[in-house]
């Protein structure tokens, strides 16, 4: 598994002490550049993902503007911006206006601890590729998300429609339910990289560790995906549930809520800007798992058996590269999967993503323990032990009853199937007589179908 | 320099927040002033060398517990009105009290900075590299049973609420199985004509005609059919308003 392991000649690894040291006018070429970079991508984000999901689909998707349709997204948003600005009467005028901007700037703010390269040479001034990090990096991803939760209930409150309070409260449960299994599935990558500055957990993936076992050493692979695949899959899910994505859209259903949070901000800028949001937070999250879990903007393996594939600023490429295979996946998601019902979504984070993933950090911090701690190995054995027996009891506890239940329903069901079968008028239920002439008799064998 | 303008800038900022937290209205817009508090406070601590401390103050005091109250307002509804009868017995006094400790607390923290010189941020995290780290260790070595029985207190409550909320069911809650079934035992297994079924208006008070023409009682509504029949208004189609009859009649059976 080398070859997960970059090659390349040493990249220069920022740490945490070459950030805040850029002048003024750096940092602000860089804002702005995230800035573009992000306007960009919802631009041409929206056009990829109704061309990906229209091919899926054997259709063409937008095609009338400009070459491949590539300008429709433009036309789009030109349309947004004339259009009539509409305060419905009733809504709460400051709150009406506000929320969309409550909603979009932590979107943007997300971004700036997103490490996009290695240290670069820019106008003649060594810098990091990325605005600025922080000890606490990651935990500033999860703050502003759960500002931008502010917008979304905010809108829902201020429009005064039941459609709008309902998404919006459902919103706010789904998010910050999400939330939580999003941050336990961090907590193992801390672990292994032993920070939560982006910039250092992007390090922490450029060499494997190795592991002793039975005396033989074995190199683990660098990339944390490999290593902490629980996690990632978890926080795959999470992600999608913490964007309201699909199959975790339900804020916006349009079958059961029209527009969910934003049915009243019909079609203008202040839509525009919910659409935005959107789209960043799905590009914040798409980009923090590029980071803690695919080698941040470290080039993959083919690639990365070319010398100058991590320096200067062809990382950047690679990051972009990753950036839309992730979206990728979102939109195929979509393409694939139906939305699922409010309950089972609830369910599923608070009792199956929490828990699991809490039993997967103790087993994961067991390991971690028992390679670092040699003296006291005998403690650490004895109360994983204890921990796998009580696992063990439990889940022989919940089959026990969950096998006694089913054999119960089966029975239920044989002794009803029975009942009825003798009844002379089928129990009252309006069963067609079975020997009416188009049934051909009793006596013919019905031709079920999928057998001709 | 940075800090001073910050803390100018964020004392304005978080006092009239404040102001407009008490002085407020609204009960929603109380808790966005509130909410704003929160958020200039975690600014300040990032500004004093405290990232660690500012995103868990966003983390949970802005994004779980305020957005909690906020929950709990909206669900409550969006006009109604506060009660302002006390129903905590001695509520001021306590209140009083309580306000008295925290400044007596205050005061305590600050003098001991007067008695004893600082030992500064640097030499604060020093020995264990850091801010994350060195909360960590204080978190869980000489503060881990305040942690703990902290924790298991915020655990008894939320258990405490789940039980004190929680109600019996008097009868086991039908499920689609139980539904389909009664469903298929009685007169009509499929859904009811809706108004308008096969005719050329489809407005609620019109009712459904059946293929041949005549009307279907089942989708006369039942509120507007007793309107009618009792304010005198049928219509004058013979059809309908013998529709509308019959289906007052049922009612009334």
């Amino acid at each position: 598994m080398r070859t997960f392991i970059a090659l390349a000649a040493n990249p220069d690894y920022p740490t945490l002490e070459d950030f805040g040291k850029d002048p003024i006018w750096i940092s602000i070429i860089k804002a702005v550049g995230i800035f573009v970079l992000l306007m960009l991508g919802v631009l041409f984000g929206v056009w990829f993902e109704r061309k990906l999901i229209s091919r899926m689909q054997h259709r063409y998707g937008p095609n009338r503007a400009g070459k491949f349709g590539l300008l429709q997204s433009v036309a789009d948003g030109l349309k947004m911006a004339l259009k009539e600005d509409i305060f419905p009467r009733t809504v709460d005028k400051v709150l009406y206006f506000l929320s969309p901007v409550i909603i979009a700037v932590p979107a943007f703010l997300a971004f700036s601890i997103v490490p996009f390269g290695p240290m670069v040479t820019m106008f003649g001034e060594r810098t990091p590729l990325q605005l600025t990090d922080l000890p606490v990096a990651v935990l500033l991803v999860l703050a502003l998300a759960s500002i931008g939760v502010y917008g979304i209930v905010l809108a829902g409150w201020a429009s005064r429609s039941p459609y709008a309070v309902l998404g919006g409260l459902r919103s706010a449960a789904q998010v910050v339910s999400y939330e939580i299994a999003m941050a336990l599935s961090f907590v193992a990558v801390f672990l292994v990289a032993g920070t939560l500055s982006t910039s250092e957990i992007v390090r922490a993936q450029s060499v494997g560790g190795t592991v002793s076992l039975f005396g033989m050493e074995f190199s683990t692979p660098s990339w944390f995906v490999i290593q902490l695949i629980p996690s990632f899959l978890i926080y795959v899910i999470c992600m999608l549930g913490e964007t309201n994505r699909v199959p975790f859209d339900l804020p916006e259903g349009e079958g059961e809520l029209v527009g969910g949070f934003h049915t009243e901000y019909s079609s203008s800028l202040k839509f525009a800007m919910f659409m935005l949001a959107e789209y960043v937070n799905i590009f914040t999250v798409s980009a923090l798992a590029i980071t803690l879990f695919f080698g941040g903007w470290q080039a993959p393996w083919p690639i990365s058996l070319w010398d100058g594939a991590n320096t200067g600023y062809w990382p950047f490429l690679w990051f972009l590269l990753k950036m839309v295979i992730v979206f990728s996946f979102f939109v195929w998601v979509r393409a694939s999967l139906p939305r699922i019902r409010y309950d089972q979504l609830m369910a599923f984070g608070w009792k199956v993503l929490i828990p699991l993933n809490l039993g997967w950090i103790l087993l994961f911090a067991t390991f971690r323990a028992l390679r670092i701690d040699e003296g006291n190995r005998t403690l650490i054995m004895t109360m994983l032990a204890f921990v796998v027996l009580a696992c063990f009891l439990i889940y022989m506890r919940f089959d026990i009853v969950a096998q006694r239940r089913k054999r119960e329903q089966e029975a239920e069901v044989a002794a009803e199937f029975e009942e009825l079968g003798n009844a002379p008028e089928a129990g009252g239920f309006p069963v067609p007589p079975l020997d009416l002439p188009h049934y051909h008799g009793v006596q013919r064998k019905e031709v079920s179908s999928g057998t001709h | 320099m940075g800090e001073t303008i910050t803390f100018w800038v964020l004392a304005v900022v978080s006092v009239s927040a404040a102001l407009g937290l008490v002085f407020s209205r609204k009960a929603v817009y109380s808790a966005l002033m509130l909410g704003a508090v929160m958020l200039s406070l975690a600014v300040l601590y990032a500004v004093q060398d405290a990232p660690f401390l500012a995103a868990v103050q966003i983390i949970v005091y802005t994004g779980a517990v305020m957005m909690l109250f906020l929950f709990v307002l909206m669900l409550v509804g969006v006009d109604s009105s506060d009660s302002l009868v006390e129903t905590i017995r001695g509520q001021r006094l306590w209140a009083m009290i309580a306000g008295l400790g925290f400044a007596v607390l205050v005061a305590l923290a600050v003098g001991n900075l007067v008695v004893a010189p600082p030992t500064g941020l640097a030499g604060a995290t020093q020995g264990a590299g850091g801010n994350v780290p060195a909360i960590a260790e204080l978190i869980f070595t000489r503060h881990v049973f305040a942690f703990e029985v902290a924790s298991a207190l915020l655990i008894t409550a939320a258990l405490a609420a789940m039980v004190l909320a929680h109600r019996e069911r008097s009868r086991p809650k039908p499920t689609q199985k139980v539904l389909a079934r009664a469903r298929f035992l009685s007169d009509h297994p499929s859904p009811l004509p809706g108004p308008g079924t096969y005719a050329r208006n489809n407005a609620v008070d019109m009712p459904a005609l059946l293929p041949d023409g005549s009307i279907s009682e089942l989708s006369v509504n039942r509120v507007i059919a007793r309107h009618e029949a009792e304010e005198g208004g049928l219509p004058e189609d013979p059809k309908l308003a013998e529709a509308i009859r019959q289906a007052v009649e049922e009612e009334s059976k």
